[in-house]
This record gives C-alpha cells, structure tokens and sequence, in this order.
C-alpha cells in the first residue's frame, strides 16, 4: 500500500479497525475527539461495536465488559478524560483481561488546555489507578509509528491478558502527515478460555478484580509481577540515532525524542557528537540498554513535555555514573529544535560535576525563556 | 400399588450448591433464587452472563451456576452494556443494590436505560447500605434512622428518597420497568412472574428491563426477620408504591 497524508487521531483509530478492534467506547474530549467520531463512522458498517458512552467514567468500563467476552477492545481519551477512567484501568488491571487505551496528552493539571504534552507521564506509566499493577506503555513519536503500535498494542494485551496503553500528545492526535496504513488483519476466531460468553458445555468462567482473602491477593499481586518481569525481558523497544560515537547522549520520548532528532542533526553538523535514545516502551524501560550506553557517553540531557517525569526514571538508572541533566518544556509546550540545540550546545561545554537535582539549573534558564530574559 | 413421587420443589440448576454469606432474614436469597428460577424456566442458564455489583450481593457470582463478572461500585450497567453489545445473542442482567444503582451508579443506569440498552437489571431496594454497615442510602426512608443519619433522615438536609422504577420508566428506551416486593408468599410469587417477564423483554429485543424488588434488612434496620417484612410492608410501600410503570405492548399480553 501507498503512503497516504493522514491526520493523526484517524489514522489511529484506522489502524486499530485494521487491527481488528471489534468494540470502540469512548467519550468526546479534544485534543482526542476525532478519534471516537472516526471510529462512529465506521465501526457500525462493519458490524462492530461502537457507543459514545455517557462519560469516561462509563466508557471504561464497557471496556472492561467486552474485554471480558474475550473480544478486542478499546478506548481513547485525553488527559482528564484518562484520569476519570483510571478506576477501570485498575479493575482492568486486577482482572487481567486485555485491553487498549490511547491517551492523546494535553496540558494539566486540572483543566489545563487543549495543547500537546506529555505531563501524564507519571500517570500512565506508574500505574494511575489504585494497587499494585504494571500496564505496558508504548510512546510513538509519529503517526506511522502511532499505526505500527496500535497494531501490536492489541498484540500485547492479549498475550499478556494486560492493559496497554498508547500514548500520543495532541501533536500527533492532531497533525497530519504522510503514512501507509497496514491491510486488515482476521478477526480472531477463536474465543479465549477464559472469556464469560455464556456457560455452554462447561464450567462457568468468573471474572472479577476481588480477592477477598489477602493470602489470594497476593498470589495475584506475584502473578502480575512475574507477568511483568517476562514483559521487561521480551518487550523492551527503543529507537537511536548517532549513539555510536555519542558523548552526548539525549533522552527523549514521543514529541520531544523527535523534536531531539532534529537537534542532534544539527548539532553533528557543528561537530557536537550527540546521538538519541528515544524509548518506545516507556514500560518496560529500555534499561538495560541505558546502562550499556552510559559506559560510552560523557553526559546525558532529558528532553521532556513535563516537570521531568522520564528524567526520574533516567535518575534512578544511571546511578550518578555520568552527569544528568534536563530541558523540559510544560503546560501545552512544545520544545522547538532550536532550543535543544542551544542545550545541546551547552551540556556540551559544561564540564561541571551532575547537579542533585537537573530541575534547579532548568527551573532557572525556563524562567528567563518564559519572560524573555535570555 | 407403586408409589410415585413427584419433585415439586429443588435446587434450580442455575444455583450452585453453596451456602451464602447473606444474614439470616435477609431478602437477597429470595431474590437470587427467584431469579435462577426464571433462568432456569427459561432455559437460559448457558447463554446468561451475570453482572455482579459492589454491595452486599458483591458475591452473587458465587450462587448462580452461570458465567460471571464482578463490576466496579455503580458501573454494572456500563458493563452488561459494554457485554451485550459484543455478544447480542448472550442474556445478560445486573445485580444491584441501591447504593450502587441510585447513588454511586445513578449516571450508567440512567444512559443504559436512555439508550434502551436490551438487559435486564434486578434492583434491590432495601433503604440502606448494607454491605458497609447501614448507612443512609438514596433511599432512605424520611425520618429513618442509619449509622450517618443516627437522628433519622432529616430531608431538609440529605434530601429525599429516589423511586428509581419511576425515573427509568420515564426513559424511552425502557421496555419493561415495574417495582414488586418480597415481604410476603404473594408478592414474591409476583416478584417472580415480574422478573420472567423482565428476561421476556430482553429475550423478544424490547429494550431496558428492570424490576425494582423492595427487600429486607433486619442486621442494619436493627429489627427481627419478621418485623423486617413487616417494616417493608408498613412503610417501604407507601413510600416505593408497587405497580407497572412501563410495560411495553408485547408484553402486556404475554401469558408466562
């Protein structure tokens, strides 16, 4: 197939049909929407489920019921939309039924706005809903990544009877560019056998999130961690660009990875050796590869669109082996390439020991961008 | 002479053999047995997927011989919605009591019922919240006294009672909405008759089906068993008045 120009939240929710997601239920919230009013159009004709439901609240749990009957399933919200759903994320979780949660990010806390970010970082990759749980999260950083990813998301819920969430910023929900959907994959035939579709020849199937005694609770807990150890060991995806030769190594994810992207070109231009690590899986953390990196590089820069959620995670890996440091942009930002470059330029020439916190140096070199005092 | 015998009364296939956890004089039994009844006269049992609540039925899925989940407080019907519209041909109903229908849960039966979603829903009424240990429902009765309205509902403060069966019969995509009782032998027989034809209109594509049953609770009302059926009697129904509030056509003259 060709590549066509799509706008990002059709071409995700296009892949997801392709995929094969039989229901979509979903609540209308920017920058998101376009996602559910594709999937209304289309989904009925094919004899699929679709209901705008009457919240997120609601939304999510319709998930959760289909995701019972075995059935590929799926939402996609934004930011506070996802916060409401949190509760059957965790239920979701507890059960360990598979299902898909997109989350077109944007500017919070609160209300916050309609622009690009990736301030629920913590959130969708912590956890977000109540006890212990590990969801996979997958961070495209274009919409033919978003299609390739939508596709294995499915893959991953079901072979880990886990949620998955994919998340995207209003970027990418919103732009349009080039990209080749995949053909249509089978619908699955067979039924999971653990899957409530009515008791016909066989024990009933019960599923439910309750474990009443501790003692079971735990089991359970121990399986899902297990679960996730197997996960960190087979799922671990990440893109790089120039790390070879790389004194400088950039961190960054979605938006910004890709905003990265073009700095560290230009900044090879001028002889500056920077290269990128772009993790794709933000759950499981390309770990390992970290610290493989780590031994090779002089300093590290986390790019974000947040306060520097990533940038603790990086932290805690790196152990204080090569100084850290940090540029983020917040509350509906987007970084452009000209400033990273100039970050780049700087951690480059900084030959000072790692800070404590990255954050003070920014807060400080932010505030002057912010009001023009640079 | 060989003497014959006849089994009028055992154990519905659609109830598993175990004792449950529901305190003696409780309602909840009644109900669950008039329901495996039903499913069972109905030849149901393999196509059923029960939808179990948060509340004092949050075990449901233990008694009846059918495939089960277990729902977030309040968010039942958006389950059984989010169940149905994948498998159409499957029956499937919800358990709920009232704190998780009429408080917790008031938006997804509402829209479940607004959108003629084709379940069946049993709603327990019992003016209290058992599970967590009497406190005030949103369907308290004034005046009643519970753990947080120990000087009785005062309704210039925590408002007024909820008749759900009224509300959702207001909606146009219910088929079949009717409240009964289960104080006494007739009016569980109607309970009964009232929850076959619920699964009836689920059965025939009539939309949104729900049999309020008033119920008891003499751990939380603080009353003996038989003073509990009593109190449901004396001063439920003037407050939750029994009747039809919604039969669709098809069924008004369907004999069961």
């Amino acid at each position: 197939m060709a590549k066509e120009l799509l706008k990002g939240n059709h071409a995700f929710a296009e892949a997801a049909i392709r995929a094969g997601v039989e229901a979509f239920y979903g609540y209308p919230i920017t920058p998101s929407t376009e996602f559910l009013e594709y999937m209304s159009s289309r989904l009925p004709s094919l004899g699929r489920a679709f209901v705008q439901a009457e919240s997120e609240v609601s939304a999510i749990n319709m998930v959760y019921g289909a995701a019972c009957t075995g059935k590929r399933v799926m939402t996609a919200s934004s930011s506070p939309g996802i916060s409401l759903m949190m509760e059957g994320i965790s239920y979701i979780a507890g059960t360990e039924v598979p299902a898909v949660v997109v989350n077109v990010m944007r500017g919070g806390p609160g209300l916050g706005n309609i622009a690009p970010s990736q301030g629920d970082y913590y959130q969708m990759v912590k956890g977000g809903g109540h006890g212990d749980y590990f969801p996979i999260v997958l961070a495209p950083a274009s919409v033919q990544e978003a299609i390739d990813y939508i596709s294995l998301a499915f893959d991953l819920a079901e072979k880990y009877r886990s949620i998955v969430h994919v998340i995207v910023d209003g970027n990418m929900g919103q732009m349009m560019e080039p990209a080749e959907l995949p053909p249509m994959r089978e619908l699955p035939e067979e039924v999971p056998e653990w899957a409530v579709t009515g008791a016909k020849g066989r024990d009933p199937n019960i599923l439910t999130s309750i474990y009443i005694d501790p003692v079971d609770e735990e089991v359970t807990n121990l399986r899902l961690l297990k679960r996730w150890k197997e996960i960190e060991k087979n799922e671990v995806i990440y893109d790089e660009i120039d790390v070879e030769d790389a004194e400088i190594l950039v961190i960054g994810f979605g938006t910004s990875g890709r905003v990265a992207s073009s700095a560290i070109r230009e900044a090879r231009q001028e002889g500056i050796k920077a290269g990128l690590l772009r993790p794709i899986t933000l759950a499981p953390f390309p770990r390992k590869r970290l610290l493989e990196l780590v031994k090779k590089i002089r300093r590290i820069l986390v790019v974000e669109m947040n306060s520097g959620m990533m940038l603790d995670d990086v932290m805690k890996i790196v152990q204080g082996q090569v100084p850290i440091e940090f540029y983020g942009r917040m509350g509906g930002m987007t970084p452009l390439p000209d400033e990273i470059l100039d970050e780049i330029r700087r951690v480059a020439a900084n030959q000072a020991p790692g800070a404590e916190d990255p954050r003070d140096e920014w807060m400080l070199r932010l505030e002057k961008i912010i009001t023009g005092d640079k | 002479m060989v003497a014959t015998a006849e089994v009028i009364y055992q154990r519905p296939e659609s109830f598993t053999e175990v004792h449950t956890h529901y305190c003696p004089g409780c309602t909840h039994g009644v109900a669950h047995r008039l329901v495996a009844e039903v499913i069972d006269e109905m030849g149901l049992r393999e196509k059923t997927i029960g939808v179990a609540p948060v509340g004092c039925s949050v075990f449901a899925y233990k008694y009846f011989n059918m495939d089960f989940v277990e729902a977030a407080h309040g968010r039942a019907p958006a389950m059984a919605t989010g169940i149905k519209r994948v498998l159409p041909k499957n029956t499937v109903f919800t358990y709920q009591g009232d704190g998780d229908l009429a408080s917790i849960g008031m938006a997804e039966i509402m829209h479940a019922a607004a959108r003629g979603e084709n379940i069946t829903v049993i709603f327990i009424n019992n003016a209290i919240y058992g599970m967590t240990g009497g406190q005030m429902a949103p369907t308290t009765l004034p005046g009643m006294k519970t753990t947080s309205s120990p000087f009785g509902r005062d309704v210039e403060m925590a408002g007024y009672p909820i008749r759900m069966a009224e509300i959702l019969a207001s909606m146009e995509g219910s088929g079949y909405v009717v409240r009964r009782s289960l104080h006494d032998a007739v009016n569980i027989r109607k309970a009964k008759k009232a929850i076959r034809l619920a699964f009836e209109a689920q059965e025939r594509g009539l939309g949104f089906s729900m049999v309020e049953l008033l119920s008891s609770c003499p751990t939380n009302w603080k009353l003996s068993p038989q003073e509990s059926l009593e109190f449901i009697k004396d001063q439920m129904v003037p407050v939750f008045p029994l009747g039809d509030f919604k039969v669709s056509e098809v069924l008004q003259t369907l004999k069961v």
